[in-house]
């Protein structure tokens, strides 16, 4: 068992296309770190210092990440991660 | 090109100017590959905002899921602008990250003339495409 995570499709040029990889983990900060050991890259895409970055929505089963303990958020096999861009913007 | 449904275009018109002076946002959603708008879907701006939009990440989740179990995808996403032109901001530039999608803009600034225009925002790059509305 592992850790399914799903892909975007912006973000699949760091996955070989597929849209759907598997890593392992106890916290999703671990689970990130584990999934760019097998494609580097795409952890950057998905971090920075200050943690999540802003224009990307990460969840654990159907939750908000955010809405739970960020990068802490402890995960399990079993678990489905999903990645989606965040959509937004504004007339300023 | 874009080709948007008619009733598709009066539906988004009518949710920028619902909306007005915050901005609107939502999508349309069409089979994978299709290149055809077809399912309007208005979205919540979490932000309610007249210069910000960002869809609520919960709804987000559970229309994309549908999307995906309907083997559909976002064709259009769109937004207003309430108090400027019809064009992409910096801001819209910075978060577009759907090469593939037609982004629609919508200005209401004037409140008779609706500005309706689309666009592919590759890259930062922004090139704006013609509008045929079909009935």
């Amino acid at each position: 068992m592992a850790i399914e995570v799903r892909i975007p499709t912006i973000l699949r040029t760091y996955t070989d296309g597929a849209k759907q990889v598997e890593g392992a983990g106890s916290t999703l900060g671990e689970l990130l770190i584990d999934l760019d050991r097998q494609h580097g890259g795409l952890r950057e895409r998905l971090v920075d210092d200050g943690g999540l970055r802003r224009f990307v929505n990460v969840y654990l089963n159907d939750e908000d990440v955010r809405f739970l303990a960020g990068l802490d958020t402890p995960v399990k096999d079993g678990d489905t991660v999903t990645v989606l861009p965040a959509v937004a913007g504004g007339g300023i | 090109m874009l080709r948007v449904p008619k009733q598709i275009y009066d539906q988004i018109v009518a949710h920028a100017r619902r909306d007005h002076p915050d901005e609107a946002c939502g999508v349309v959603a069409g089979p994978a590959g299709s290149d055809r708008p077809e399912r309007f879907i208005p979205m919540t701006n979490a932000a309610r905002s007249p210069t910000f939009y960002e869809f609520d990440s919960t709804e987000q989740f559970q229309v994309w899921r549908e999307m995906d179990d309907n083997d559909e995808e976002p064709i259009v996403l769109y937004h207003s602008h309430t108090a400027t032109e019809a064009y992409p901001s910096r801001t819209d530039v910075a978060y577009a990250s759907e090469p593939g999608a037609h982004y629609v803009l919508v200005s209401t600034r004037d409140e008779h003339e609706t500005e309706f225009r689309s666009y592919r925002i590759d890259n930062s790059q922004i090139t704006e495409e013609p509008v045929t509305v079909v009935e």
